[in-house]
């Protein structure tokens, strides 16, 4: 008898210890060691590298920059997805799923992707503006390599999300409250600002937070657009300093990575003081109100609705591909000009750029395939664990992901800057140090699908197995896996698909001979090749299509809201 | 104040008819309970009232003006009805004068009018100082009536009530019962009131309108409904009537008439111009039986005797009619056992109309 219990419980500690293992070398050693770089460098407790980092004008502009385009665009970001989440949730607007799927997408294409596709257009290079005989004289400034081009483009890249939280909570506020208001005789503009959007403050803060994280980590849109005008925020700072300077500035990277952080958590701090202010919570469930009847201005909203996926989605995939055609810069596209050189170059001619194409794949794979493996148990300890703490693993898991990719990558160059100790093994300069950062990174969007969908499954399945006589990891394999891969598998896509042209990351740590396709894509855009950079992010946008598609056919066995592009 | 018009009103969603044609006249100040089992369209109904769904055909009028038609729909917020929630609907993110406030807010009233109409409403369901409050800060009951509150500041037409009473504890419900009457006496506002409980809905209303599938089963007063139910869906539902097949066997005189239920002849109350059928029904209540010894009746089984307090239940089979079950009640000292031999006698019943006769 006493020597079962053991084995079972024997079971869960292995299970419980080998989570806690990954958390620890995945999450919370990196952040540690990034706090220690701060406070004592070297070992010894030293305020040095805060006074080094405090002392330079850089820092105080690049932090101010970082605030500008952060307010700007999760403003931007908050105006156009509240929009369209009411215009779309609460109005008989037709074509709902259709028009979510396209709203959503720019959400599933790498920022710096979004920027050169938005630079392909505008520029006086613009294949487009030539095309409709449109284009500047060659020479002229691009609009966009400004301050206000950053923060059109965060907000065109960040809607959605908030676009996704706002939608979310509208679904769930009960009918009765706003036939409440109307029986009250408000008409339905009334209803809106004096009760629907009060209530929905706490979705819209939490969306604004979210927005406001993504815009100051941001590093692919300041990138494209600011560093050519000389306009840098902290992340595109930090890349500068990195690049010229080395390890030996790891020191002031740090501090600038922990001040990056710091920004990002007050937005969060500010988002849950400003919830906390006023009774949001609903407490009743219904079904959600009738649709308002636009009637004859439905038209009108649908064509609007239309013209914006054209600006923010169709027109800058449109000039992309166009760019991709042109056979050098400023030539003029036309049946005879459009050529696949471009492609033929980057996918086969080009040594870096084909070695991108290969890393970029097997560390999106292998991310993905390891994240699955890893979320099946830690979600189940989190769902359905009994063990209070198990709940913190959640928030450890989270921050990685909630803190800006700039953080994490200079917490993993401190970590395997030098050999591992004991080991000798050196991670520094090759393409694992990337494989670390993104397991880390983006553990946790194969986590919380799967966490959902324990949430789905009636615990008793579980049960039964253990009543048959199964022990954990047998449950696990026979029933549990089994019954979560469908989520699980979806968040593993998720993680290709984000990790396959990722940017922030490996922009930090790439050496030569493990370039990633980001990184290619970018030193081709600031050497002037923007057709080459054109021609790869072609293609990375067509294989994220592609899986989405695939990704689609996995929909009915999902947990609803894992797909965000799905209505 | 205002008559209330339902003139053969249809609600389909899709190809689901939810409310089908149902004409209800609800006079100046009557005080109407719409009662019904769950899922019969009794909430639809009220949302097409409130103008929250549209009819599929037919006509809503209030007072004269047609508000729901072919010729389209007044908005809700255009109609002067006020209306209270079951889950009562209040708006988290506002204090209790906020919410009874609202209307008035909306309608641009001047804002010492606002207080002072306000303060009133809180005072006629005995709310005053409650003002400040969160509506998380308050009870199931007194949320109610910060419902009700908010309703009657705009001082509605028409004031419809979807189970207001259905989350509240018994003894609150009691005690909400008396409000809701006394309100009605006091202003005399046209109500509709929709419920479950018959209880309810026979201690409050003029007359009940009882539903069945969509359909309007019965509009009747209470007692009306009780001792004279249109049709079988009423007798069961009302007072878990009992029903029993029965031939008539002679016409109607003065109010009477002689039909043979399960092998006896007994004389029931039936509506004018019954003539002698086969295949009829009567409706029996469970006081309208009584154990009999010695007299005629119906010789029969006892199957089930639950003790009720007082009082049992006793269910009973009769020999002539196995698969009937009747129950009645037998006040303390029960004396029947399970198993035991019986004779019951049916003192009185009702002749259930035939299928088609208009009431
Ligand atoms: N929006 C809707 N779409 C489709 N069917 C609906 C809709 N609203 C109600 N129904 C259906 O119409 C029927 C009547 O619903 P209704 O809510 O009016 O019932 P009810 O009498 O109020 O029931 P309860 O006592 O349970 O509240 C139900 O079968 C319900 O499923
Ligand atoms: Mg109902």
């Amino acid at each position: 008898m006493s020597t079962r219990i053991r084995e079972s419980l024997g079971q869960e500690m292995v299970l419980t210890a080998a989570v806690a293992v990954v958390i620890v070398l995945l999450s919370l050693l990196p952040m540690l060691r990034l706090i220690k770089e701060i406070v004592a460098p070297g070992g010894t407790f030293s305020g040095m590298a805060i006074e080094a980092g405090l002392r330079s004008p850089a820092t105080w502009i690049a932090t101010w920059h970082t605030l500008v385009v952060g307010v700007g665009g999760t403003l931007l970001a908050v105006l156009s997805g509240t929009l369209v989440a009411v215009l779309v949730t609460l109005t008989d607007i037709r074509g709902r799923s259709a028009l979510v799927l396209c709203y959503v997408m720019p959400l599933m294409i790498a920022p710096q992707v979004t920027a050169l596709a938005w630079l392909q257009l505008f520029g006086p290079a613009s294949p487009f503006l030539k095309l409709i005989g449109a284009a500047p004289p060659l020479g002229t400034k691009n609009p966009l390599y400004s301050t206000s081009g950053i923060i059109l483009l965060l907000g065109v890249q960040y809607g959605p999300l908030v676009f996704l939280l706002v939608r979310a909570g509208l679904r769930k506020l009960p009918r009765e409250l706003v036939e409440a208001a109307r029986a009250g005789g408000a008409g339905w503009f009334t209803v809106l600002v004096t009760i629907v959007l009060p209530l929905m403050t706490p979705s819209i803060m939490a969306a604004a937070a979210l927005a406001f994280v993504s815009c100051v980590g941001n590093f692919g849109i300041p990138a494209f657009l600011g560093i050519p005008a000389n306009y840098l925020v902290l992340p595109t700072l930090i890349y500068q300093r990195l690049a010229g300077g080395g390890p030996a500035v790891l020191g002031e990277a740090a501090f600038l990575s922990v001040l990056i952080g710091v920004i990002a958590m007050a937005g969060i701090l500010a988002q849950e003081v400003m919830s906390r202010r006023r009774d949001y919570r609903i407490s009743s469930t219904s079904l959600p109100a009738e649709p308002y009847e636009l009637g004859r201005w439905r038209p009108a909203v649908q064509a609007g609705m239309w013209l914006l996926i054209v600006v923010v989605l169709l027109l800058p995939l449109f000039g992309l591909v166009l760019a991709s055609l042109v056979p050098g810069y400023g030539i003029a596209l036309t049946a005879k000009t459009a050529t696949l050189d471009n492609y033929r170059f980057v996918l086969f001619e080009h040594d870096a750029a084909s070695r991108a194409f290969f890393n970029s794949f097997w560390l999106s794979i292998a991310a993905a395939f390891f994240a699955v493996l890893v979320a099946v148990p830690i979600g189940y300890l989190i769902a359905w664990g009994k063990q209070r703490w198990v709940r913190l693993l959640n928030l450890s898991v989270e921050l990685p992901y909630a803190l800006p990719g700039v953080v994490l990558a200079i917490a993993s160059l401190l970590l395997f800057l030098r050999p591992i100790p004991l080991t000798g093994i050196q991670l520094y300069n090759t393409v694992w140090i990337i494989l670390y950062a993104y397991l880390a990174r983006f553990l946790v969007l194969a986590l919380r699908p799967t966490i959902s969908g324990y949430h789905q499954i009636d615990r008793a399945l579980e049960e039964a197995a253990q009543v048959a006589g199964a022990g954990l990891f047998m449950r696990m394999r026979t029933i549990i896996f089994p019954l979560v891969a469908p989520a699980a598998i979806a968040g593993g896509l998720l993680i290709f698909m984000t990790a396959l042209s990722e940017l922030t990351v490996s922009a930090l740590l790439w050496s030569s001979g493990s370039e990633t396709i980001g990184v290619v894509m970018f030193s081709f855009e600031q050497g002037g090749d923007s057709n080459y950079a054109a021609a790869m992010s072609v293609i990375t946008v067509a294989v994220t299509f592609v899986l989405m598609l695939v990704t689609n056919m996995l929909a009915a066995h999902l947990p609803s809201g894992v797909l965000p592009w799905r209505d | 104040m205002a008559r209330l018009t339902l003139d053969h009103v249809t609600k389909s969603f899709a190809d689901f008819d939810a409310v089908k044609d149902v004409s209800i006249d609800v006079g100046d100040g009557e005080f109407l309970a719409v009662l019904g089992p769950s899922g019969c369209g009794k909430t639809t109904l009220l949302r097409l009232v409130a103008g929250f769904e549209k009819v599929t055909s037919g006509e809503i009028r209030i007072g004269s003006e047609v508000v729901s038609g072919k010729g389209g729909s007044v908005a809700p917020e255009k109609r002067r009805v006020g209306i209270v929630f079951q889950n009562y609907a209040l708006w988290p993110h506002m204090t209790v004068a906020e919410n009874i406030g609202y209307s008035l807010k909306v309608a641009k009233l001047d804002k010492a009018v606002a207080r002072q109409k306000v303060a009133d409403a809180l005072a006629l369901v005995n709310l005053q100082g409650l003002g400040d409050r969160r509506p998380a800060n308050l009870s199931g009951g007194q949320r109610q009536r910060v419902a009700l509150a908010r309703c009657l500041v705009a001082a509605p037409s028409l004031v419809l009530f979807d189970e207001p009473l259905a989350n509240l504890d018994v003894h609150l419900r009691a005690s909400m019962e008396d409000e809701f009457a006394a309100f009605h006496k006091r202003t005399g506002t046209t109500i509709v009131y929709i419920t479950h409980d018959q209880a309810e809905a026979m201690a409050l209303a003029d007359r009940i309108a009882v539903m069945d599938h969509g359909r309007l089963a019965q509009l009747a007063t209470p007692r009306e409904l009780y001792h004279e139910p249109a049709n079988e869906m009423v007798a069961s539902f009302i007072s878990q009537g009992i029903l029993l097949p029965a031939d008539v066997l002679s016409a109607e005189v003065a109010g009477h008439c002689k039909v043979r239920v399960l092998g006896t002849e007994l004389l029931v109350r039936c509506r004018p111009g019954e003539r002698p059928r086969a295949g009829a029904r009567i409706c029996c209540r469970s006081a309208d039986l009584d154990v009999s010894p010695d007299g005629p009746g119906l010789d029969g089984l006892v199957k089930r005797v639950i003790y009720q307090g007082g009082a049992a239940r006793i269910e009973f089979t009769s020999s002539a009619g196995p698969d009937l079950t009747l129950h009645f009640e037998q006040p303390d000292p029960v004396m029947l056992e399970v198993g035991a031999q019986a004779r019951l006698c049916i003192k009185s019943g009702w002749l259930i109309p035939a299928a088609g006769v208009a009431s």
